[in-house]
């Protein structure tokens, strides 16, 4: 495998030599990475692009960023995204009520000269985009959940994606010195643009593969059964299959088995799965239906 | 920097993803060629998620992307270099492979199958290989019972997940017929035209075939988007009601609140929202070639009904029925729907061609009452009157006591009035749409609905 003449100056150095590096210092932290996952993480460090993990709830796309910042013994910093978030939140806001209390104190000087100072680093309060692009130690930036932000915020994002500068009118322009590794995450309960999807490397994660998820059971929830650890990943697999209204995903599946252990069940039983399927299903008629299918008195 | 032919493989692949309608920039392709020489062609699979990553912006284009990589980036080149398949022999080891769930040996399976029966020509294979004739001659559908025996013979049984096994195999089977129609088109397109096969034999998205040619098995597939469509239109749906909600002042109750304060209005009061969730009323011409496009319409709204205080549905072609009840129990057998309520219905008089002007009309005068000022109105059909009379009267009536009526319509645009298509006369009064496909359709309820 060579490694091209990829990356501009401003860059962080590489973080991965290979994908198999990858997926084995992933698995290290306890992430367990599909083949797909891996290639496309060792690619946004090769091409220095942002990530767009897309996928349905609870299938690690969280836990991916988390990951990365371990394995990259970098400082993880998340800009949560929600309704209403926007660029106060996401990337500064001036500390008023300290402006207040300095301009108050009212020291013998010029109104420019406290001006000057009230519109100074001291009273600047930083946020994720801003926090994430200044400094020199290295940091991985999630935006989490872009999809539940409004559309508005995409500007935003694709500015600071850009160029991985942002200007305060009042200080200036600031500049990364040094690259911070993003990933976007999203729901897709709302399509995000085609311009900020262009921006990123995109990478779907859906349900893993029945091997996969065997193993994730095993090393989140060590004290479980071999055996029973198949079955649970079996009939969650089986659910995938139906047409519910909410299909388990990997974090019911863990859930799941953490139940199990902790009610000491050793084999699935009808009894133990009709006690527990609401850890997996989330509505009344989901339970019924998955129900009647595996064949099991609903209570 | 990269192997030669590979940067002219890399451009063809991304032409005929264009083709398919994926927009991939320039700054793409140059991303993709980089994937390309930082992951090497020694692992394919990496390759094709690489190249996935760098050129696919979302994930419907996977189902395009993958048939076309497997074109530009085959897994080899000519058939197996094993003697040539027998029939039961072959049987015995795919139900071994299928037991333990060996995917790389089922694969190795389907190039020997389509090889040994896939051929078709004076020699086989001389003029092309059929996934088809391969599925056909060594029916793998017929190997359940065998697979069955040799996995509990394997494993013993392994208690509660064994009611799971006959399911599971046939999904493994299902894996294992995409193998071979992978391995048939590889095989084709050594002999033909690869970005000919490129465009032509790869299926588009489920979502953008056309309602009004979609045959019998696009139909199915696309029934099983309606869930997963369902589920994306309620987040929106619910995400459109809270921004109706925010931010609106209500005046009355600001004021009424300031009394305390002298008057001077210090807090705003927010609106709530309608306690009355909106009413919905379809109105569905389900003869010939537009039943595709109103079954899979009754069942994204039924899939949608709690957004609703109230769903209620007409079924027309020239005599006009409810049809609210049989949908309820739809839910439980999608394909069964249309079946249903062209046989439990009464929806023609005395001939079998649709016939608006009688249709509305007598929905008009029979169910008049069900359209308020809080139902939103969906007519879904293609205006085709045959001739008859229009009856714009009663689509005018319905249109003044309903809050909105929209009008969704599965031709081109370019087709409305040609023919005895009243489509122009009708969209005088009531506000119609294109509706050609479920991604126009999921665009259109995602706007229209009203929330
Ligand atoms: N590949 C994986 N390896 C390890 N744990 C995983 C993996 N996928 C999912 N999980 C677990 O599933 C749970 C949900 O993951 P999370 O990142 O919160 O999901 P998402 O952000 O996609 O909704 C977490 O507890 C996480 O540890
Ligand atoms: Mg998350």
């Amino acid at each position: 495998m060579s490694s091209g003449p990829i990356r501009a100056e401003l860059e962080a150095p590489l973080l991965f030599t290979s994908v198999d590096d990858v997926s084995a210092r992933l698995a290290a932290t306890g992430y367990l990475a599909s083949p797909a996952v891996a290639t496309t993480v060792f690619l946004a460090d090769r091409l220095g692009k942002p990530l767009l993990v897309e996928g349905p709830a609870g299938v690690g796309k969280t836990e991916l960023a988390k990951a990365v910042a371990e394995v990259a013994d970098a400082r993880l910093v998340r800009l949560q995204c929600y309704e209403g978030v926007d660029e106060s939140r996401a990337l500064y806001e001036w500390n008023h009520a300290k402006q207040l209390l300095r301009i108050s104190a009212g020291r013998d000087e010029t109104w420019d000269e406290t001006r000057t100072d009230i519109f100074s680093e001291e009273f600047l309060l930083t946020r994720p985009l801003l926090t994430a692009i200044r400094g020199d130690d290295p940091k991985v930036l999630l935006i989490d959940e872009t999809d539940k932000a409004d559309v508005e915020v995409e500007g935003l994002l694709l500015e600071v994606l850009s160029d991985f500068q942002v200007t305060v009118p009042e200080l200036g322009t600031i500049t990364a010195t040094r690259r911070p590794f993003v990933v976007l995450t999203s729901n897709a309960s709302r399509e995000l643009s085609e311009a900020l999807r262009r921006r990123c490397l995109f990478l779907h994660i859906g349900f893993p593969e029945e091997e996969l998820e065997r193993r994730i059971v095993r090393l989140k929830v060590p004290g479980l059964d071999e055996a029973l650890a198949g079955s649970v990943v079996r009939v969650v697999g089986a659910m995938r299959a139906m047409d519910l209204r909410k299909v388990p995903s990997v974090a019911e599946t863990i859930d799941w088995a953490r139940t199990l252990l902790a009610l000491g069940a050793d084999t699935l039983g009808e009894t133990v799965v009709r006690d527990t399927l609401g850890v997996l299903l989330k509505h009344q008629d989901d339970v019924l239906k998955a129900a009647a299918k595996l064949d099991v008195d609903a209570v | 920097m990269t192997a030669p032919g590979v940067a002219e493989r890399l451009t063809s692949l991304v032409g005929a993803l264009r083709a398919h309608g994926m927009r991939i920039g320039t700054g793409e392709t140059v991303d993709a060629a980089q994937a390309v020489a930082a992951l090497g062609l020694a692992d394919r699979e990496l390759l094709r998620e690489g190249l996935a990553a760098t050129l696919l912006h979302g994930t419907v284009q996977r189902q395009v992307f993958d048939p076309v990589f497997d074109l530009y980036f085959p897994r080899g080149v000519g058939g197996p270099e094993t003697e040539p398949a027998d029939r039961e022999d072959l049987r015995e080891r795919l139900s071994a492979a299928l037991a333990a769930g060996d995917v790389v040996m089922m694969g190795q399976l389907a190039a020997e199958a389509v090889d040994g029966f896939g051929g078709y020509g004076t020699s086989p294979g001389s003029e092309g290989w059929s996934s088809h004739q391969t599925l056909d001659r060594l029916r793998p559908q017929t190997l359940l019972a065998r697979v069955r025996e040799n996995v509990r013979a394997r494993n013993g049984s392994s208690g509660f997940a064994d009611r799971l096994l006959d399911d599971e195999i046939r999904r493994r089977i299902e894996t294992f017929r995409r193998q071979v129609a992978v391995e048939a088109r590889r095989r084709i397109a050594e002999q033909r035209d690869r970005d000919e096969l490129a465009r032509r034999a790869v299926a588009t998205t489920p979502d953008r075939v056309d309602f009004l040619y979609a045959g019998k098995l696009q139909l199915a597939e696309l029934r099983r988007t309606v869930q997963p469509l369902a589920r994306k239109l309620a987040t929106r749906l619910a995400a459109r009601r809270r921004r109706a909600s925010r931010g609106s002042i209500d005046l009355r109750r600001t004021l009424r609140g300031s009394l305390s304060t002298g008057g001077v209005p210090m807090k705003p009061v927010l609106r709530r929202r309608r306690p009355m969730r909106p009413e919905l009323v379809l109105l569905c011409d389900v003869s010939g070639s537009v039943s595709g496009f109103s079954d899979f319409t009754m069942l994204l709204v039924q899939a949608l009904h709690d957004q609703f205080s109230k769903v209620r549905v007409f079924a027309f072609v020239n005599r006009l029925d409810e049809v609210t009840r049989l949908l309820d129990h739809g839910a439980a057998d999608p394909e069964g729907l249309g079946a249903r309520i062209r046989a439990e219905a009464t929806l023609t008089g005395w001939h079998g061609s649709s016939d608006y002007g009688v249709a509305l009309g007598e929905f008009a005068e029979r169910y008049g009452d069900a359209v308020g000022p809080r139902t939103t109105v969906f007519v879904l059909g293609d205006a085709r009157t045959n001739m008859s009379d229009p009856n714009l009267t009663s689509v005018r009536q319905v249109a003044e006591r309903a809050r909105r009526v929209y009008w969704l319509n599965p031709e081109p645009h370019a087709q409305w009035g040609t023919g005895d298509s009243a489509a122009p006369e009708y969209a005088e009064l009531v506000e119609m749409h294109e509706c050609r496909n479920a991604r126009q359709l999921g665009a259109l309820v995602a706007r229209l609905l009203p929330v």
